[in-house]
């Protein structure tokens, strides 16, 4: 026997006029709580700093010399996350897999890469794999300094997303293979039709956030004499001292770049919660 | 007899310490109707999903139409096509409408084109009752309407045996009858079945045979009538005088 809803609407006020901002709709259809407020700080930060480099021409110097290093740190980027997401899902499955052999090896692989910084992995593929490779091959593969730099990075969030991969595979309830399983499908045609469309709604978020996280450590690429981006804001330094506008320069386009995925993912992510069902 | 479709020979199943089924022997003909009752624990569930080797057995011998599940070379992938299985739990897949749950297999595994598949898909969900579910999510299904669409979803195999694992256990009481009722109609039609299940009307209208288990024996099995008036092991007695007030 609760109070009608006239009385509700008319308290409304009262109560919450204690935290004002919890869930009031200040006008219609505008809920402050639900309001992104960290973006529009963003946004008005992010214009106050534009204009301020636009307008400056030491900034305008600096970003005139390290944009073509933006286009090498997104070139990377894509497509060594390309390459994780594949290696991934292989390793992932067979950290699933009941077969001892296949889960053994992926374990390994997954502990040894994880427990070796980037930086290392990186130095290795530019250092140790890629000539061997050269040498094994009598000289037919020949990595450049790129995709060694690629091959690196892929071949270390390789063990990440293979490790997101079975987390969420191992979050789809066993009930949903054995119903595949019992209609006649084999394994991979159930984890294929079955579990991994569910698997990878669940996944979602934090196979967004990794590729954030490569995002950033495609900067170790520098160490490979790869012109990215940082590699580029070193370059730029080094010939003009400008450490301050220098290093503000590449710190502010991986900013963009980050906040702009991080928002990509939180969009996708509502989308997808939408229609998964 | 040789028109024994399912013949099971002193099975064992073992999960570590627990021994859950105990030597099993049963057969089951073609087109008759079994129902397993026993308590929580004695080895039912196990039983069932022993014959479609959603288990593996520890010992002894299952020959289902002809294909002996316990043999190592044994294509499995196709006895389990002709094996249809409904659990407790519906196990539908969530991101799929009721329509393509039932499509996805017999397109993978039958073959089939969508056209048929679909129009396979359309005639099943008519003959469990709700045809105007078939663009639903399971979501969006009460748990009487799941269960249906699990049902024609194996029905569209065209499996020669149907195994029920408790399929009214986790309705609503207003629900099961619309299940049952499916069920019934698929007895009457000549499937072969085996139903876990402690719906004791079902029993007494469709069972041609009540197999009763207890700690992974078999202890009495009869004709419903029989069984129910006349149980002649005091285990029995004693369960079905708990289960019928």
């Amino acid at each position: 026997m609760g109070p009608n809803a006239g009385e509700l609407k008319g308290r409304a006020g009262e109560t919450l006029g204690a935290r004002p901002w919890v869930g009031r709709r200040l006008w219609t259809g505008f809920d402050a709580s639900q309001f992104p407020w960290w973006v529009a700080i963003v946004v008005v930060v992010g214009v106050y700093v534009a204009i301020s480099v636009l307008t400056s021409p030491q900034y305008r110097d600096v970003i005139r010399f390290i944009v073509p290093g933006l286009r090498v740190t997104l070139q990377a980027t894509f497509a060594a996350y390309g390459l994780a997401l594949i290696i991934g899902l292989i390793a992932g499955l067979m950290r699933v897999s009941r077969n001892p052999v296949l889960y053994a090896v992926s374990t390994l692989y997954v502990e040894i890469i994880r427990g070796i910084p980037m930086l290392v992995i990186l130095l290795y593929a530019g250092f140790v794999i890629s000539p061997r490779l050269r040498d094994a091959t009598g000289g037919t593969v020949k990595l450049t300094d790129i995709q060694e730099a690629i091959l690196g990075l892929a071949i270390g969030y390789g063990a990440y997303l293979a490790e997101v991969y079975r987390a969420g595979i191992e979050s789809i309830h066993r009930g949903q293979m054995e119903a595949a399983r019992s209609l006649g499908m084999t394994y991979m045609q159930a984890m294929r039709y079955v579990v991994l469309p569910q698997a990878i709604r669940v996944i979602l978020p934090p196979l967004g956030n990794d590729f954030i996280a490569m995002l950033k450590d495609s900067s170790l690429v520098a160490v490979l004499a790869i012109p990215d981006l940082l590699q580029m804001g070193r370059l730029y330094i080094s010939r003009t001292f400008r450490a301050f506008e220098g290093y503000n320069s590449v710190a502010l386009l991986y900013l963009v770049m980050t906040l702009f995925l991080s928002l990509l993912v939180r969009w996708i992510e509502k989308r997808w919660s939408i229609h998964g069902r | 007899m040789a028109d024994n479709i399912i013949r099971i020979r002193n099975l064992h199943k073992s999960f570590g310490h627990v021994h859950a089924l105990r030597g099993i022997d049963l057969d089951v003909a073609q087109g008759e109707v079994v129902v397993i009752v026993g308590p929580s624990g004695s080895g039912k569930s196990t039983l069932l999903r022993c014959i479609n080797h959603l288990e593996k057995p520890t010992s002894g011998e299952i020959i289902v139409d002809g294909i002996a599940v316990t043999d190592r070379n044994a294509n499995i992938n196709a006895l389990r096509a002709e094996v249809g299985m409904v659990f407790q739990s519906f196990n539908l897949f969530p991101h799929m409408t009721a329509l393509e749950n039932i499509v996805l297999a017999q397109r993978v595994v039958r073959r089939r084109s969508r056209q048929e598949a679909e129009r396979i898909a359309h005639a099943l969900l008519e003959k469990v009752g709700i045809p105007e579910k078939a663009d639903a999510y399971p979501g969006q299904l009460s748990g009487g309407q799941q269960q249906r669409v699990a049902i024609a979803r194996a029905l569209a195999m065209q499996p020669k045996i149907m195994l029920f694992d408790e399929p009214t256990s986790a309705l609503d009481p207003e629900m099961i009858k619309e299940v049952l009722d499916v069920m019934l109609d698929l007895a009457r039609e000549g499937m072969t079945m085996i139903v876990v299940s402690h719906e004791m009307g079902f029993a007494r209208n469709a069972a041609d045979r009540i197999v009763f288990m207890d700690e992974g024996h078999i202890i009495e099995e009869a004709p419903p009538a029989q069984l129910f008036s006349n149980p002649r092991h005091d285990r029995t007695k004693v369960f079905l005088s708990k289960i019928l007030h």
